[in-house]
């Protein structure tokens, strides 16, 4: 039977929580945040391993918890992979999986600890012990005794945060592929804002104790709802602007001593928080027809093979960055016209 | 070489162990996973025998347990004999002076343990008994066999409370450190000596042996040493 996680819970101490979230059969939800924005402990409620004040926890309708019913982890059917994995570091690989099938027969046991350490690669490794075993190979042995027991549900907590980006690739793809095979619902806590873009079908974006956004990737990321979620998504440019007056099909916005017309209608005389994605901005030979902006190079730093541009406007406190190819000759101080694709700028909620 | 007193120590530090180690193995992994409000002041009083002179710890004893007290009238009825001056009481004793041995060693065996460690033994479905037996007392065990060699030496060397509580009687409370004491007092040093220097290589030996068993064990896991 296809399940479904519905979680709806509040807390007050130690710190408050409050959240409220769903994650379809198939599905992989990712908890995307800062560190200590509750993440962590909202996926060890799941677990069973830390209590909400009140609130439900339920499993396809099977209530896990509501205040008063508090199942334990051993009663969830739980697949949990902790932040460095909790492995049993005196078992070998095959006996910390075998940890997880206790209940069966030895031979079944044996039959499919020694089948999910194939799955995730690791047949030649099934006697060696987690000392003996590479960040990655711990990570996998993890993985597999997670998912041994038939679980409900699987949780990771920032399971690839200790990795090497090689590693960590490698991984993305057992998951991706185990994803599509499993077919339970998948929760996976991360700050990684890449991690959270390649694997989850949703994300939910959490800071200060609640879940501030939640939506697919690509929209959470062109369009946060707030300054904070728009920070926690990398987004660069997030400023601060008066309406001056409407025209036309769009309102004209101040900035400095300069004006901007957005294809937007907003209320004159409101102060609005925008972002300017990466896409939506490009750098012009100073004297561009079309300019939108005009300002000057405050900072230049080379990342590689681009320039990181950090661009002054006049009156304006907040600084404009963008990245540009290296080729492009600058120098600090150097006038440059700013060429914004205004439909593509996202106008925050207050 | 008074071999009664040599076998009298024996059995009261194996009998120690008996007792002692199940019940501080409970009291160190309630105290090493709780925290609680007076946490400190009850580990501080577990604590107390560490600092306090045996003599003590023994004159209390002699006085709580003695016939004068409620307590030893009480035992009295209820064994037919007063516990000092007999080897349960040295028994008792005993255990109290090493309580802080047996308890300290397992509860650090405990609080080593990662707490990630004892939830992927819950989400792997084991009951806590299970969880317990395979999964933290093999990597508690080092600290469980501190306690255990802490605890028997100790009980060989204890004098003070020994005396305190049990007197000298051949057989039944004089121990092996109280016969070499008293073999000192008679100016037998020849046996005072020999009876030393025994207790001397058995207290290496048994330090050795248990330190290589516990290295052993140790290197089972990734957190443990002695």
């Amino acid at each position: 039977m296809k399940s479904e996680l519905r979680l709806d819970i509040r807390q007050r101490r130690p710190f408050a929580l409050e959240a409220a979230l769903q994650c379809r059969a198939g599905e992989l939800l990712a908890l995307l945040g800062p560190s200590g924005c509750g993440k962590s402990t909202l996926l060890r409620m799941i677990a069973g391993l830390q209590h909400a004040e009140s609130g439900e926890i339920s499993l396809n309708g099977t209530t896990w918890f509501d205040g008063v019913k508090r199942l334990k982890p051993q009663q969830r059917r739980i697949g949990y992979v902790p932040q460095h994995y909790g492995l049993f570091p005196h078992m070998s690989a095959l006996d910390n999986v075998r940890a997880a099938l206790h209940t069966l027969p030895k031979q079944e046991q044996m039959e499919r600890a020694t089948n999910w350490l194939e799955k995730v690669q690791l047949t030649p490794f099934t006697q060696r012990k987690p000392a003996e075993l590479s960040g990655g190979q711990q990570q996998r042995v993890a993985l597999a005794r997670a998912l041994a027991s038939q679980p409900s549900i699987l949780l990771l907590d920032e399971p690839f945060s200790a990795l090497d980006s090689m590693t960590r690739e490698g991984l993305y793809r057992i998951l991706a592929t185990l994803k599509s095979q499993l077919g339970i619902p998948m929760i996976l806590v991360t700050h990684n804002l890449n991690e959270a873009n390649l694997l989850a079908d949703r994300i939910a974006v959490m800071g200060q104790g609640c879940i501030l956004q939640e939506g697919a990737p690509s929209m959470v990321g062109l369009q946060p709802a707030t300054r904070a979620v728009a920070a926690l998504m990398g987004v660069r440019n997030i400023l601060t602007s008066k309406v001056i007056r409407s025209q036309a099909g769009g309102s004209v916005l101040s900035l400095g001593d300069q004006e901007l017309t957005l294809p937007f209608i907003l209320p004159v005389g409101s102060t609005q928080h925008w972002c300017l994605p990466q896409n939506a901005l490009s750098l012009a030979a100073s004297q561009h027809e079309h300019t939108n902006l005009k300002g000057h190079i405050s900072n230049l730093v080379r990342l590689g093979e681009q320039w990181l541009v950090s661009v002054n406007l006049p009156e304006l406190t907040e600084t404009i960055e963008l990245q540009c190819s290296v080729t492009t000759p600058l120098a600090i101080h150097q006038p440059v016209d700013l060429i914004l694709q205004t439909q593509k700028i996202h106008i925050l909620e207050a | 070489m008074d071999w009664v007193a040599l076998g009298l120590s024996l059995k009261l530090g194996v009998m120690t162990i008996l007792v002692l180690v199940p019940l501080a193995l409970l009291a160190a992994r309630w105290l090493a996973y709780r925290q609680f409000t007076g946490k400190p002041v009850l580990e501080a009083l577990l604590a107390v025998p560490l600092v306090l002179p045996p003599t003590v710890v023994g004159y209390y004893l002699l006085v709580g347990l003695g016939s004068q007290s409620w307590l030893g009238q009480w035992l009295m009825q209820w064994t037919g004999h007063l516990l000092v001056f007999h080897f349960s009481g040295l028994l008792i004793a005993s255990i109290i002076v090493n309580i802080p041995f047996a308890v300290q060693p397992i509860q650090r065996g405990f609080e080593s343990i990662p707490q990630e460690v004892r939830d992927a033994a819950a989400c792997c479905g084991m009951s806590p008994l299970r969880s317990l037996l395979t999964v933290e007392l093999p990597l508690a065990w080092p600290g469980i066999v501190t306690a255990m060699v802490l605890t028997f030496a100790h009980t060989l060397g204890e004098f003070g409370v020994v005396l305190m509580v049990g007197g000298s009687l051949p057989g039944e409370t004089k121990t092996i450190a109280i016969s070499i004491y008293d073999r000192v007092q008679a100016m037998d040093f020849d046996a005072a000596g020999s009876m030393s220097l025994m207790l001397l290589l058995f207290s290496i030996i048994v330090l050795a042996l248990a330190n290589s068993l516990s290295k052993r064990f140790g290197r089972r896991g990734n957190y443990h040493e002695i």
